[in-house]
C-alpha cells in the first residue's frame, strides 16, 4: 500500500486565454499574467497565432516550471494547455 | 527553475527611435515573462524619449527603416499594435522590471528627475549598472 500517493478529490479548473491574433511578445506575456490568477495544479489552454509560440512556449515552460500537458495546431492556430506548477 | 533563470537581463537603451525602443520593450517583456529581473539602463537619445511631457509622442525610426520599412511598421500600428511605453508598462506589471537613467545623460540633456515619466525608477552610474548586472548579459540597443 502507498501512503505518499493520493487521489486528487478535485478535477483541475480549466481557464481559457484568447491571444489570436496577438503578436509577439504578447501570447507569453499575457499568459504569464493568466497563470497567476489560477490555482496551482489548475490548467490554463492558451490559443495563439504567433509562429513563434511552440518555441516560446517550451522556453517558457521549461524556466518557470509551468508544465505543458497538451499542444496541438489546427490551421494556424496554436493550442497549448498549461498546468500551474 | 533552472540557474539561469536567476540571471537577470541587462538592456542598455542607447537610441530614442521608435523601432530601436519598440524591439527593446519586447525584449524586456519577454524577459519579464519568462520570470528574469530586467535592468533596463537609458543613456543619450534614449533617455530623452522617457521625458514625461513627450513620452507618448510618435518618434521617428532608425535610417535603415528606410520607406518600406516605415510603411511595414504603420501598418502594425494600424493593426493595433501597441507603443513600446505601454509594452514597457506591461512588462512592469508582471515581472521584476527596473528602468535606471544613466547619469550621465542626464547632465548632457540637462534633465532632472522629476522631469522624467513614473515609468523611471531612478537615476544611477555605470558603477551600479554593472554591480546590479551581476553575471546577466548586458545588451546595447
Amino acid at each position: 500500500m502507498t501512503l505518499t500517493q493520493s487521489t486528487p478529490t478535485q478535477t483541475p479548473q480549466l481557464t481559457t486565454l484568447d491571444a489570436r491574433g496577438l503578436k509577439c511578445p504578447m501570447p507569453i506575456v499575457k499568459t504569464a499574467q493568466a497563470i497567476k490568477t489560477i490555482a496551482s495544479g489548475d490548467l490554463l489552454e492558451v490559443l495563439t497565432t504567433d509562429p513563434g509560440a511552440v518555441a516560446d512556449f517550451a522556453a517558457w515552460s521549461r524556466t518557470t516550471g509551468n508544465t505543458i500537458v497538451e499542444q496541438s495546431v489546427d490551421d494556424s492556430v496554436y493550442r497549448f494547455v498549461l498546468r500551474r506548477k | 527553475m533552472n540557474d539561469q533563470a536567476e540571471e537577470p537581463i541587462n538592456l542598455v537603451l542607447f537610441s530614442g527611435t521608435d523601432d530601436r525602443l519598440t524591439a527593446a520593450a519586447v525584449l524586456a517583456a519577454g524577459g519579464a515573462a519568462l520570470g528574469r529581473p530586467v535592468h533596463i539602463f537609458l543613456q543619450y537619445w534614449a533617455l530623452d524619449a522617457f521625458r514625461a511631457d513627450t513620452i507618448a509622442q510618435r518618434r521617428p525610426l532608425a535610417p535603415e527603416a528606410g520607406e518600406a520599412g516605415a510603411a511595414a511598421v504603420e501598418h502594425m500600428r494600424a493593426a493595433g499594435q501597441q507603443s513600446w511605453v505601454e509594452t514597457l508598462r506591461q512588462a512592469k506589471d508582471i515581472g521584476e522590471v527596473d528602468i535606471q537613467a544613466c547619469s550621465l545623460s542626464m547632465d548632457l540633456l540637462n534633465l532632472s528627475a522629476d522631469q522624467l515619466d513614473p515609468i523611471v525608477d531612478g537615476v544611477e552610474g555605470v558603477a551600479a549598472f554593472y554591480v546590479n548586472a551581476g553575471a546577466g548579459q548586458i545588451v546595447f540597443i
